[in-house]
């Protein structure tokens, strides 16, 4: 399990080679080869049902890949879950905080969770909360906080163990503007001053443009193109958007696809917050 | 930044290479789950109220009736001090029977995601909400020990009892929790645990011996009430709580193999949940 100079993802935060994963006769993550590098913003863009979700699942252990390597910071998803899971901080696409709990508490029970010792909890907590900007109102019950602060709740929670690296599965869905720049302004922060990687995952593209250092765009569970957004938009032309650049590498309108099950996820959130 | 948030995990930092680590770990683990659940319960206490209605309703209504029918032979107690054990389980059973439902919920709000991307292998997620399950049963023994002493139930008050009772009724609810995520696990919807989670209660409740002794059931049913993990809790908390000749090395034994063999099936079929 230990990690040593010959291993070939150890300069990279996140190594795919030939990640594959099916649900029956569906390759939902079909042949992905994907480096994130150490420090950078890196987003995966594309529409609903593009594997996005599937990916960053296998990523973060909690599906097992079918076929293909896939390494975090050197150690293997497969080999080693528990010691890629240390490294990680997730917060999936579903508003996921615990209504009945105070903010405190949500993230208390995430530094237990990953065996902060007891002596640094109270701190740990307390730091994490102030990041996010939720110092005043951690006693308050989440059921009590907007959509942007449950948000900056969970990043909170996601932030508590210290991981190296950040997964954000569409972490402004469902948001209203001002929830979503207070979003990204914090990851924008952790980035940083804490020295985070960030793999996040998008189907808005302007947010994507604007905020990622490099982004890969995802179709059909496969990677078509991967660099800088200015790059990728000149090299089709002058006036060219990242849909120009998403239509030109998968000869599709980016709004195919879709999945009714995204659809029915987010009105779930929105119903349970009330 | 400040230098707390700056140190860094160092390596891999496994509590479970070794084996009284790895015991400790999962305990920590189960700690945790149980610390959550009071912290629910400290922000809302109307739910110890609610639940406190359904036992006092049993043994006022049908234990006061029953009283007056004289229709149980009860190995020679009044038959409230008979029955005041079985509610006691009762409770527990219902405490537990539908955990399943939020684990469902947890699902769909992305938490068991998130649960199960933390150093937490499914068997401590299982086990932490079982005994979760279990803090709650806890309220549910202070209940019923204290109304079933206001009817003038006859109650055997040493503190090894009364502790004994406890860890019994803790046991017995995460048993039926790890039943109740087993179901969640396989059927995948709210809906549906809560139709079976109803179904079963009621074959769970009345083919054991909560209400009256097996004694007096149809065979088949009777063999039944013999396999089920509910009897051998009932008849633990009656020995222990009136002072019925009870076999409590047996009960214990099934309860707390019931409740492993529930930790370990619930384990298998969680991670199915968030596929």
């Amino acid at each position: 399990m230990s990690t040593n100079g010959h291993d070939p993802g150890a300069g990279l935060a996140v190594r795919c080679r030939g990640m594959r994963k099916h649900f029956g006769s569906v390759a939902a993550v079909d042949g992905v080869d994907l480096d994130v590098r150490t420090g950078e913003i890196l987003g995966l863009l594309g529409p609903n049902g593009a594997g996005k979700t599937t990916a960053i699942r296998v990523l973060t252990t909690l599906l097992p890949p079918d076929g293909g390597e896939v390494l975090v910071f050197g150690r293997d998803a497969t080999a080693d879950p528990f010691g890629v899971r240390r490294l990680i901080g997730y917060v999936p696409q579903q508003l996921s905080a615990d209504g009945s709990l105070s903010g405190r508490e949500n993230v208390g029970l995430f530094a237990r969770l990953f065996d902060v010792p007891r002596r640094e909890r109270a701190a740990r907590t307390d730091e994490v909360l102030r990041v996010v900007g939720l110092a005043d109102v951690a006693d308050r019950l989440a059921s009590t906080y907007s959509g942007g602060m449950v948000r900056r709740l969970e990043l909170a929670q996601a932030l508590v163990s210290n991981p190296r690296l950040l997964v954000l599965d569409e972490p402004t869905i469902g948001l209203d503007p001002v929830g979503r720049d207070s979003v990204w302004e914090r990851v924008h922060e952790l980035r940083h001053e804490l020295d985070m990687t960030v793999l996040v995952t998008t189907h808005y593209m302007e947010e994507a443009d604007e905020h990622c250092d490099r982004v890969a765009i995802m179709h059909r569970g496969r990677i078509e193109a991967v660099g800088e957004p200015g790059a990728l938009k000149a090299a089709i032309g002058p006036e060219a958007t990242l849909e120009d650049v998403f239509r030109r590498h998968s000869g599709h309108e980016f709004e195919e696809g879709g999945d009714l099950r995204d659809v029915r996820s987010t009105r779930r959130t929105a119903r349970r917050l009330g | 930044m400040s230098a707390p948030l700056v140190a860094r995990p160092a390596g891999s930092v496994d509590p479970r290479t070794s084996a009284p680590g790895a015991l400790r770990w999962f305990a920590s683990r189960i700690v945790t789950f149980c610390v959550v659940e009071l912290q629910k319960l400290r922000h809302d206490r109307t739910e110890l109220a609610t639940r406190a209605i359904q036992p006092a309703l049993w043994l006022l209504i049908f234990g006061k009736t029953f009283s007056e029918l004289r229709a149980v032979e009860t190995e020679g107690l009044p038959y409230l001090d008979y029955l005041a054990p079985g509610v006691l389980a009762q409770s527990t059973l219902f405490v537990a029977v539908f955990y399943g439902i939020q684990v469902i919920w947890e699902r769909d709000a992305g938490v068991l995601a998130k649960l199960l991307v933390t150093p937490t292998p499914p068997s401590a997620v299982v086990a932490g909400k079982g005994f979760a399950a279990g803090v709650r049963a806890l309220v549910q023994v202070v209940v019923v020990v204290v109304l079933a002493a206001l009817l003038g139930v006859h109650l055997e008050l040493a503190p090894w009892r009364l502790v004994a009772a406890a860890v019994v009724s803790i046991v017995g609810a995460a048993f039926f929790a790890t039943l109740s995520m087993t179901i969640a696990g396989l059927v995948l919807s709210r809906e549906r645990v809560m139709g079976i989670g109803q179904a079963i209660t009621m074959p769970l409740f009345f083919a054991s011996n909560a209400l009256y002794p097996t004694d007096a059931m149809p065979a088949w049913i009777r063999w039944f009430g013999t396999v089920n993990p509910l009897s051998y809790e009932v008849d633990a908390l009656r020995g222990l709580l009136v002072g019925t000749d009870a076999h409590l090395w047996l009960d214990f034994a099934v309860v707390g193999g019931s409740l492993v063999a529930g930790v370990a099936v619930a384990a298998a079929v969680l991670p199915r949940l968030v596929r």
